[in-house]
């Protein structure tokens, strides 16, 4: 869903880049308190992994594809506010290095696929684990679940900002319906990329997990092996 | 007994999701759909595609996930995406090694990248 350079006009993209800058900001103070000397590492390799994944569109239906937005999958993995900054980064080597994304764009493309896809997936992971057990077995499932949830509210936001600021006359209740449409197509495959990436760190280091440590603090504390010399 | 947390190094963790993102990126990603995304397809359809304007880098070595120095298009698209990886991770990793608590900022609160 990268939006090139043109689809929105200059007022509309001024103020998604101004909202993108200070959501990166707010990030930049806040991740702090998600990194430290353990779970820094997984940040960067988290945002390389998104990276790739975005390179692998998959098909869905009439000649259509899709790729992974990857903002649930970076805020259960390592936080909500880290998850904006790896995020970013993505979109930000992706419009400089690729020409993918356009460059007056890149303000809007990390406030749709960035930004909505963390808060997003984010919350109704959150969400989704106050309802089920609270087992670490269930953290992939709430993750696939709020990555599935994102992908179309990123598309019905792209309707909102098209809607503003958009370059042509488009009916919006049919663009709302084309967007939404192929977007929940899409969500299914980013919900269950997501399950499936989740999955796996959990089922070797589910304490390298941001969104399982609710869940781990709830059980009897073990000692641990790393972190702990100072 | 299954410990839940000790069996698997963070070396080992990490260099797993190098490897996978390495192979996805340098290797699967010459077999992705290449049929229009979403958002494309849809402003085809709606008639809105041609105000997309051309891309200031498209003439860019890796516009378009192309290395254009390489004329094999599984070289081409495998390079372009291990040097996006790399990238990546060189970037955001090293932002968020940056912004990290260290151990003794937990006791003594001092501001990272101040000192003189």
């Amino acid at each position: 869903m990268h939006v090139p350079d043109g689809f929105l006009d200059a007022p509309t993209s001024v103020a998604t880049g101004a909202v993108a800058v200070v959501a990166v900001g707010v990030s930049l103070r806040k991740a702090r308190e998600e990194l430290d000397d353990r779970t820094a590492p997984l940040a960067g390799l988290v945002a390389a992994f998104i990276f790739a994944t975005q390179m692998l569109n998959f098909p869905v239906a009439g000649g259509t594809s899709g790729h992974l937005m990857g903002g649930a999958i970076a805020a259960v993995l390592v936080g909500p506010w880290t998850g904006v900054l790896a995020t970013s980064v993505v979109f930000l080597v992706q419009c400089l290095l690729f020409a993918d994304g356009g460059i007056t764009a890149l303000g809007t493309n990390i406030v749709l696929m960035g930004v909505t896809t963390v808060v997003v997936g984010w919350f109704v992971f959150r969400g989704v684990q106050a309802v089920l057990p609270r087992t670490t077995a269930m953290v992939p499932v709430a993750a696939g679940i709020g990555a599935f949830v994102s992908v179309p509210v990123a598309a019905l936001l792209f309707v909102g900002l098209y809607a503003v600021g958009g370059a042509a006359d488009i009916p919006l209740g049919q663009l709302t319906g084309a967007m939404v449409g192929v977007h929940v197509l899409i969500g299914l495959g980013e919900g269950v990329i997501t399950f499936l990436a989740v999955g796996s760190i959990i089922a070797v280091r589910p304490d390298l997990v941001h969104g399982a440590r609710s869940v781990l603090k709830t059980r009897t504390l073990e000692v641990r092996t790393a972190g702990a010399a100072a | 007994m299954k410990n839940v947390s000790s069996h698997v190094s963070n070396r080992a963790v990490a260099a797993g999701i190098l490897v996978v993102a390495l192979v996805l990126a340098g290797i699967v990603s010459f077999y992705a759909a290449s049929t229009p995304d979403g958002l494309t397809k849809v402003s085809e359809d709606e008639g809105f595609a041609d105000t997309a304007k051309t891309h200031a880098t498209e003439e860019g070595p890796f516009a378009g996930y192309e290395a254009s120095f390489l004329d094999d298009g599984r070289l081409s698209k495998g390079a372009s995406g291990v040097v996006g990886v790399l990238v990546v991770l060189g970037l955001a990793g090293g932002l968020t090694l940056v912004l990290r608590r260290r151990e003794s900022d937990d006791d003594a609160h001092v501001p990272a990248d101040t000192t003189v």
